[in-house]
């Protein structure tokens, strides 16, 4: 097996983690907050009462766990792939999370925003395929 | 106009802190050790820095931010919006960081805003 074949055996797998967990995280955020309501947005201080609701909230637990775990698999996967390379690859999380918003969550997804959300993830595709680094730093080494 | 400010936390105060921790992480310079003992002593080196703490302050801005967001819109629509931090990223990293920003990025930044727009309208 060359070292290339090798590399995208592990890297790939983990590009489909990481486009998973991360979206996931911000479904299971979105579910805890609409279970807590609209937060009233007169008064900062109208907002302390909530805070025990949003820290005893099982799915924000379960938010932060899962966004924690894709920060991991994200680091995990940038020491030895290139961030040219893995940041294209995660664009897609975009369409993952509409996808999980509409499965878990059942928002309606209208085709104005599937478009919308496939020219976002063709921009961010186009934003990662340039230079990582411009500074010199990275060129040195 | 509350969905804009919001906006506003998550993807200005958001981008600001990771430019800020970017800044930190610079002053410390490359890491080539990843024994724990090493991390360890990186990650309370990085906690001395004045930077490193204004970035977890602006950070944490935009978490409770999205927070707040997510309690009356939907997530296929906040997240993609958010997507605009990529414009923010770009602006700051040339203003802040001194990075040189190519061309093919701000094509791509002008696409990314282009969606954003078009999901912008569908929730309308």
């Amino acid at each position: 097996m060359t070292h290339t074949r090798r590399l995208q055996l592990k890297t790939i797998p983990l590009i489909v983690v990481s486009i998973i967990l991360g979206p996931l995280g911000n479904v299971f955020l979105g579910k805890a907050m609409k279970r807590i309501g609209p937060l009233p947005s007169e008064r900062i201080l109208d907002l302390l009462p909530i805070a025990p609701r949003v820290l005893m909230s099982s799915y924000i637990w379960l938010g932060v766990a899962c966004l924690l775990g894709f920060f991991i698999v994200h680091m995990l996967l940038l020491t030895w792939a290139d961030y040219s390379y893995v940041q294209p690859a995660t664009s897609l999380s975009y369409a993952s999370v509409t996808m999980l918003s509409y499965l878990i969550l059942g928002e309606a997804i209208s085709p104005l925003r599937w478009l919308g959300v496939a020219v976002i993830c063709l921009g961010v595709f186009v934003v990662g395929r340039t230079s990582p680094s411009t500074t010199g730093a990275a060129k040195r080494a | 106009m509350r969905e804009a400010v919001l906006f506003f936390f998550i993807v200005v105060a958001g981008t600001a802190g990771e430019l800020c921790v970017s800044r930190a992480m610079k002053g410390i310079g490359e890491v080539h050790d990843f024994r724990p003992k090493s991390i360890l002593s990186f990650v309370l080196q990085s906690l001395r820095l004045p930077w490193m703490w204004l970035g977890i302050a602006l950070m944490s801005l935009g978490f409770f931010s999205l927070l707040a967001i997510l309690s009356f819109q939907q997530v296929s629509f906040v997240v993609p919006v958010s997507a605009l931090s990529y414009a923010a990223g770009a602006f700051g990293a040339k203003a802040f960081l001194g990075e040189s920003v190519s061309r093919n990025r701000w094509i791509g930044i002008a696409v990314v805003c282009l969606g954003v727009t078009l999901v912008w309208w569908s929730s309308r």
